[in-house]
């Protein structure tokens, strides 16, 4: 064990590390409630809403509502997906079957390509093959390619500490595969669903590199920050951050309370 | 029915990771010996693409400033990271307290990378908080330049979006360690650094193996890092990727996607030899 001075600069050095982490998006949190003559850094020139509101106005920086609209249809699709797909799949590699081990290894590469050359290479095949790019078709498939590894090594986390004893005890009762999955293994494993419903949806929610060259006609919110970043230079950005922000601490703590509720009623 | 219930359950997966993953990996590796004009892709077999990669001075400067920035990146992470987990491991006594820290260590990861990093610019701007702050403290009479669009940017800003990869996996494995070794090893003279180097670094390398291959495969494939931060005054090959796309040149934004693939794939097949990812979770 460290003595008491090491001690005591491990803990300093976590604090710097929670202020270096949240700093300088708190900072952008209150810079977005700058007022309307107000620059990109401090002194805040008054309080306002005015850049929130601003938000909503299309013509000024591109149709945020319609952007926002596609990708939290995209994000719900990828969540239902991820979470179907990954537990299937999760059920499968409980046992060794053919293939499993190429199948596990190509789940890996999924999470070791970089994000930009699947980009490339789904945008390639859309259009060479001369299919219409769109978000909720190559760029749902091109984020699943970095959600489903995700899910999956969730599941393989599952049942590694799984007792498989409470399935064979349903099975001996007389329950079939699939009441045996539904009314036993689903109930155990449910905190950990919702916790690869949690990366499906933030992941999807804040994919860019994905969906650059696989979005088509129609933006994504990340994908109209992304722009705005080059274009924009007024605390706007800084009020769609916060929104943006706001939209993923929101899902973290549904996601977390959602786990807890499921944890306690299994518990009694 | 049941001989082939496991292929039902894994078909799926299969299919999206073929589809959308295998097909284009194949795609990139055929476009990247495409010919191709300002117009238009032009099937064929030439070399020109890669030639252009392995011939230019400056794209093989690319080369080596992603290999430098991942270097940098995992250097930091992992001395940063392998500190943090400690602290929450072995120092934090009261589980609860373990959790929350924790759990504030991870929430980051669900926020959008891109707004974390545009929160650095009234940070480290000409006229941004620090800059002023060393102003009025007298330490400085002229606004530092550097802090903002250079390569000090370019890695503050990697390390504050992916130190936590580090963090979580080695503290996963820290937390799994048997204290009682440590005890033993207490008991039969071992200071602290002894038991640190003997026992609790050995017992870490899953969770150290597998933090870095997160942090140099994220680095290695940044190209929104890069060009934010160092306002376009730095490169790397994910940006010099994305500049040729945005110029319609997609076979030889493909012909360096496949060496980036390879150097990737390489790199973290030689890293996996030395654990078992599976074991691992």
């Amino acid at each position: 064990m460290p003595g008491h001075v090491a001690r005591f600069l491990l803990g300093a050095l976590f604090a710097l590390f929670l202020l270096f982490l949240y700093g300088p998006t708190i900072t952008i949190g209150i810079l977005s409630f700058q007022g309307p003559d107000g620059g990109l850094t401090f002194p805040m020139n008054g309080m306002s809403t005015v850049w929130f509101t601003r938000l909503f106005q299309p013509q000024a920086v591109g149709d945020l509502g319609a952007a926002m609209t596609r990708t939290l249809g995209l994000a719900a699709m990828v969540t239902v997906v991820t979470v179907v797909v990954s537990l299937a799949a999760g059920m499968a590699f409980r046992h060794r079957f053919a293939g499993s081990s190429a199948l596990f290894i190509l789940t890996i590469a999924s999470l070791i390509v970089p994000s930009i050359l699947v980009s490339l290479g789904v945008g390639l095949l859309f259009t060479l093959m001369e299919w219409e790019p769109a978000w909720y078709s190559s760029a749902f498939g091109a984020q699943l390619t970095w959600t489903l590894p995700f899910g999956l090594l969730i599941m393989f986390a599952v049942f590694n500490r799984f007792d498989r004893s409470w399935e064979e005890a349903a099975r001996d009762l007389g329950a079939t595969r699939w009441q045996g999955f539904w009314h036993v293994v689903l109930p155990i494993i449910a905190p950990s669903v919702i916790g690869i419903a949690l990366f499906g949806f933030t992941l999807s929610f804040d994919e860019f590199a994905r969906t650059l060259l696989t979005a088509g006609s129609g933006n994504t919110l990340p994908l109209e920050i992304l722009g705005m970043t080059t274009t924009v230079t007024t605390p706007v950005l800084y009020a769609l951050g916060s929104v943006s922000t706001a939209v993923s601490l929101l899902v973290i703590g549904g996601a977390i309370l959602g786990a807890r509720v499921m944890g306690r009623r299994r518990g009694r | 029915m049941s001989r082939y219930l496991p292929f039902l359950q894994a078909a799926p997966l299969f299919l999206i990771l073929a589809v959308f993953l295998l097909v284009p990996m194949a795609m990139l590796v055929v476009v990247s010996f495409y010919d191709y004009d300002s117009f238009s892709l032009i099937p064929d077999f030439v070399l020109t693409n890669y030639r252009d990669v392995f011939s230019s001075w400056v794209t093989w400067q690319t080369y080596l400033k992603t290999v430098w920035f991942a270097a940098l990146t995992w250097a930091i992470t992992l001395g940063l990271g392998f500190w943090l987990a400690y602290f929450l491991a072995f120092v934090v006594r009261d589980p609860g307290w373990r959790m929350l820290l924790f759990v504030l260590t991870t929430v980051p990861f669900w926020t959008s990378n891109l707004i974390r990093m545009i929160a650095w610019i009234p940070f480290l701007g000409r006229n941004g908080i620090l800059n002023n702050a060393l102003i009025k403290a007298g330490a400085i009479d002229r606004p530092l330049e550097f802090l903002l669009f250079s390569d000090f940017a370019v890695i503050l800003a990697l390390v504050h979006l992916y130190t936590l990869f580090m963090v979580v996996p080695i503290f996963n494995t820290m937390m799994r360690i048997d204290r009682q070794l440590l005890e033993a090893a207490r008991d039969a003279g071992a200071g602290f650094w002894q038991a640190l180097w003997f026992i609790i670094l050995p017992l870490c390398k899953p969770g150290i193996g597998i933090g870095s291959i997160f942090v140099v495969v994220l680095v290695m494939g940044d190209f929104a890092t890069v060009r934010l931060m160092s306002g376009g005054q730095s490169a790397s090959v994910g940006l010099m990727i994305s500049n040729q796309i945005g110029l319609m040149q997609y076979p030889a934004a493909a012909a360096n996607a496949v060496v980036l693939l390879a150097m990737v794939l390489l790199l973290v097949g030689a890293m996996l030899r030395m654990i078992d990812i599976r074991k691992e979770l």
